[in-house]
């Protein structure tokens, strides 16, 4: 088993391995429904054509932020915690897409209270189209002592841009 | 986009300007934070991460099991059914009240921003409850002439812990005419 990501490890430019994912009515279905979203332009094509206009269903927004989170975390392994997420949605994705996860390591800091954080843009890629985008910071560990899921109250700072960056 | 002064929006009203920065429609989910949810939306993002799967894990790292972060929102989605409800619940109501209250009727959300606080745990009972944040002057923009606000929705725990913040930006218009961009 290979030890999880340190935040030294990382530096920018960082570009953590792609994600490919052949999505179906299953991906879309399952989805929506684990994310307790029960509209119907993510489970009846006839509503998503003729009501939505869109040329089948689709994936639903949180489920598309599970995607994301599940790519991260691939990378930086269980110690990876999430702090922020910011999406931006251009288009959507449908069955017989394929949909490639990539990213960039955009920024690294430690931050005030010694939580180092990296900053990554992530694109949901369909052919050459990014359908979304997100912006997501995560904590690693600073050392193979450091855990950031032990951060609570004023030692967790997910919203605070980089003072004491390094 | 623009912010010409325009006279062709009404000015914001007293009691819209009053929400900014109160609470509004604070409710609680309807179920406790359960593991079988948290299972399916990781056999449906093929998610393997240990720390979901593998007890040991969990209680290494976490000191127990806990939610994925991006399920916030999950635990607080309304059933599609539930005795004696006539109407769907609408989601973001203090935005759709925007909407009215300034007689914009066509709105976007232009962005979503997910904050992650403390870990959202097995049992837990997730409440939430939404604040206005600000309301723009008037904007131009190439769907039509309206304004950008922003809404919070703040995820909290039983134990009155934050857990998360959703930030909306929208922005409310009335579209162009004649074609104008």
């Amino acid at each position: 088993m290979t030890r999880d990501l340190l935040h030294g490890d990382v530096s920018v430019g960082d570009t953590p391995p792609p994600l490919g994912v052949d999505v179906t009515a299953t991906t879309v279905v399952l989805g929506a429904l684990a994310s307790r979203d029960w509209r119907p332009m993510h489970h009846d094509k006839d509503f998503a054509v003729e009501r939505n206009g869109t040329q089948d269903i689709f994936l639903n927004t949180p489920n598309q932020a599970a995607w994301f989170e599940r790519y991260v975390t691939d990378w930086t392994g269980p110690t990876g915690r999430l702090g922020r997420m910011t999406f931006r949605m251009n288009t959507s994705v449908f069955p017989g897409d394929h949909m490639v996860f990539d990213a960039t390591v955009t920024g690294t800091h430690v931050d005030a209270v010694g939580c180092g954080w990296v900053e990554l843009d992530v694109a949901l890629m369909v052919g050459e189209v990014a359908t979304t985008t997100c912006a997501v910071r995560v904590a690693l560990p600073v050392d193979d002592d450091d855990n950031p899921w032990n951060r609570r109250g004023d030692a967790w700072r997910p919203g605070t841009e980089g003072e004491g960056s390094t | 986009m623009n912010d010409t002064p325009a006279t062709d929006l009404a000015a914001i009203p007293t009691f819209v300007l009053d929400r900014v920065g109160q609470v509004q429609y604070e409710e609680e989910g309807g179920f406790p934070v359960e593991h079988g949810y948290i299972w399916t939306t990781c056999a449906a993002t093929e998610n393997g991460n240990p720390l979901f799967w593998d007890a040991d894990v969990a209680a290494d790292l976490t000191d127990g099991p806990i939610a994925p972060p991006t399920m916030l929102s999950v635990w607080f989605r309304p059933h599609h059914w539930s005795p004696g409800r006539t109407e769907p619940a609408v989601p973001l109501q203090a935005h759709f009240d925007l909407k009215v209250d300034l007689d914009l009727p066509e709105a976007i959300i232009s962005s979503n921003t997910i904050t992650f606080h403390d870990p959202v745990r097995i049992g837990d009972r997730i409440r939430s409850r939404q604040v206005l944040k600000s309301v723009s002057e008037p904007k131009t923009t190439k769907l039509g002439r309206g304004r950008f606000w922003v809404i919070d929705v703040e995820y909290l725990n039983q134990n009155d812990a934050l857990v998360g913040v959703e930030s909306y930006t929208a922005f409310g218009y009335r579209r162009n005419e004649g074609g104008a961009s």
